[in-house]
C-alpha cells in the first residue's frame, strides 16, 4: 500500500514540476478567464445593475470555457512521449493515477481560477456578500469540470480536430454545474437559502470523483489500442 | 446465441423482417394519424393546435428511450464484445437524434400559437436541446475515429457517461425553470387525459418504436455490409445477385 501511495505523490509532484516549467501553460486558461469576463462590460454598458445581474452566469461560464481550453494539456503531452503508455502498464491501478493527474490538473488550472474570481467579482460590481459564495461556489464546482472534461480529453486523445471535439462532448454535459454554481451566486444575491446549492454540488463532486475516474481511464485504455 | 449475433445471419434474417415490420409501421402511423388528426375531439382550452402532441410527445419519448438503448447497447459491446451491439448502437444514433430534432421543431411549432413563442426556456424543451448536443458529441466522436471497433468503444463510453448524466440534467433543468404543463400521462392507470387522446398518443408512440425498428435494422444491414465488405459471405452475395 504504501508503494501505492508513493507512486501517486510522485505522480501529482512530477505533474505540478512539469507544468511549473512552463508556465505560460498555467497563465494562459487564468488569463483567458479574465478577459472574457473583462468583455461583457465592454459589450453590454457598464450600468453596475446590469453587470450585477449578469454577473453570476458570465464567471460561470467563462470558468466553464477557461477550464474546457486546458483539458488538451491533460494527457496530451504524456500521450505524445509515451508515458501514458507506461503508466497504462504500471502495476498500479490506471484510475487511480488518473485521478492523481486530474488533482494535480485542478490545482493548476481550477485553482487559480477560484484563487482569482473575487477580483472580477469586484469588477462587477457583486455585493460583498456574494464573493465569497462565488468562491466557495467555484471550489465546489471545478474540480467537477476537470474530472468531467478528463473523460472528453482521453476519448479525443490523438485524433484530429481534438480541441473543437472535446468542447462538443463535454460542455452538454457542464449544464448542471453551471446551473447550480450560478444559481447559488444568484441566489445569495436575491436573498434566498443557498444551502440546497451548495449540498448538490457536493453531490455531484462525489458522485464525479467515484464514477469519472473509471471511465476516464476506460477512455484511455481505448484511445491507447 | 452465437449464431444470432453473427453479422452474416442477421444480415439475411433482418432482410427477411424488415418488409414485414416496414407494412406494420405504415398501418399503424395512418391508423394513429387518423384517430388523432379526425377522431380525437379538438382541446377544450387549446383548440386544434394540441393535435401536434401526437408527434411531439411520442418523438421526446423516443428521444429518450434511443439514448438508454444506445447506452445499453454500448455496455453490452464494451462488456462482451459483441460486434452486433457495437453496430446496433452506431445506428441507434442518427435516429435519436432525428426523433429529438422533431420534439424540438414541433415543441417550438406548438410553442407560437399556445406561449406566442417560438422558443421558450422551459425545462423539458431545455432538456431535449441538450439531449440534443449529446447526441451529436456522440457522432462527432464517432465520426472522427476511423477504426470502427475503437470509435465503437470510445462512442460507447461516451454514451454511458451521458446516460448517468440525463437524469441529473433533467432535473437540474426542472428545478432552474419551469412553466411546462405537468406530466399528464405519467400516472399509469389513472391518466389525466381522456381515453379518446389516449389511445392515438399509445397508438403513435407504438408506431414510432416500431418504425425505429425498421429503421435501425435498415442501417444496421448497411453498417454490416461496409464492415464486413472484405469477407467472403458479402462477395458470394453479391456475386450471386448480379444479372
Amino acid at each position: 500500500m504504501p508503494k501505492l501511495l508513493k507512486a501517486i505523490a510522485r505522480l501529482f509532484w512530477r505533474d505540478l514540476t512539469v507544468a511549473m516549467r512552463r508556465s505560460t501553460d498555467i497563465l494562459t486558461p487564468l488569463v483567458f478567464f479574465v478577459i472574457v469576463v473583462s468583455l461583457f462590460p465592454l459589450g453590454l454598458g457598464p450600468e453596475p445593475v446590469v453587470l450585477r445581474t449578469i454577473a453570476p452566469g458570465v464567471i460561470w461560464v467563462a470558468a466553464l470555457l477557461a477550464t474546457m481550453l486546458s483539458l488538451n494539456r491533460l494527457f496530451a503531452n504524456d500521450y505524445a512521449d509515451g508515458t501514458l503508455e507506461q503508466m497504462a502498464l504500471a502495476p498500479y491501478p490506471l484510475a487511480l493515477l488518473v485521478l492523481t493527474k486530474i488533482a494535480a490538473h485542478w490545482a493548476l488550472t481550477g485553482l487559480p481560477l477560484v484563487l482569482i474570481s473575487p477580483l472580477l467579482a469586484v469588477q462587477m460590481h457583486l455585493p460583498e456578500t456574494a464573493i465569497a459564495t462565488l468562491a466557495l461556489s467555484l471550489l465546489l464546482g471545478t474540480p467537477i469540470l476537470s474530472l468531467l472534461g478528463a473523460v472528453g480529453a482521453a476519448l479525443t486523445l490523438g485524433l484530429r480536430g481534438g480541441g473543437v471535439l472535446v468542447s462538443l462532448l463535454v460542455l452538454p454535459l457542464y449544464t448542471p454545474i453551471l446551473i447550480f454554481g450560478a444559481g447559488s451566486v444568484a441566489g445569495v444575491i436575491a436573498g434566498i437559502d443557498t444551502e440546497a446549492h451548495f449540498s448538490l454540488l457536493g453531490a455531484f463532486l462525489a458522485l464525479a470523483l467515484t464514477l469519472l475516474p473509471w471511465a476516464t481511464a476506460a477512455a484511455l485504455r481505448v484511445s491507447l489500442d | 446465441m452465437h449464431k444470432y449475433a453473427s453479422p452474416k445471419f442477421f444480415y439475411s434474417l433482418a432482410g427477411q423482417l424488415i418488409p414485414w415490420i416496414a407494412a406494420l409501421t405504415a398501418v399503424l402511423l395512418l391508423a394513429g394519424l387518423y384517430l388523432g388528426l379526425f377522431v380525437a375531439p379538438a382541446d377544450y382550452q387549446q383548440g386544434e393546435s394540441y393535435r401536434i402532441m401526437f408527434i411531439h410527445v411520442p418523438a421526446a419519448w423516443m428521444s429518450m428511450f434511443i439514448y438508454m438503448l444506445m447506452a445499453g447497447a454500448g455496455a453490452v459491446a464494451l462488456v462482451w464484445n459483441i460486434k452486433l451491439a457495437e453496430i446496433f448502437a452506431n445506428s441507434c444514433a442518427p435516429i435519436g437524434a432525428s426523433f429529438t430534432f422533431l420534439a424540438l421543431a414541433t415543441g417550438s411549432l406548438w410553442g407560437k400559437p399556445m406561449w406566442g413563442t417560438w422558443w421558450a426556456w422551459d425545462a423539458r424543451l431545455t432538456s431535449e436541446l441538450i439531449l440534443f448536443f449529446l447526441y451529436i458529441g456522440y457522432m462527432a466522436l464517432q465520426a472522427s475515429i476511423d477504426d470502427p471497433r475503437r470509435a465503437a468503444r470510445a462512442a460507447a463510453i461516451l454514451a454511458l457517461v451521458g446516460v448517468v448524466n440525463i437524469p441529473v440534467i433533467h432535473f437540474s433543468v426542472e428545478w432552474w425553470n419551469t412553466l411546462h404543463q405537468p406530466a399528464s400521462v405519467s400516472k399509469i392507470g389513472t391518466p389525466s387525459i381522456h381515453p379518446s387522446m389516449l389511445a392515438p398518443l399509445l397508438l403513435m408512440a407504438f408506431a414510432f418504436t416500431i418504425y425505429f425498428v425498421v429503421v435501425a435494422l435498415l442501417r444496421m444491414r448497411n453498417e454490416i455490409l461496409e464492415r464486413e465488405r472484405h469477407t467472403t459471405w458479402v462477395a458470394d452475395m453479391l456475386e450471386s445477385t448480379k444479372p
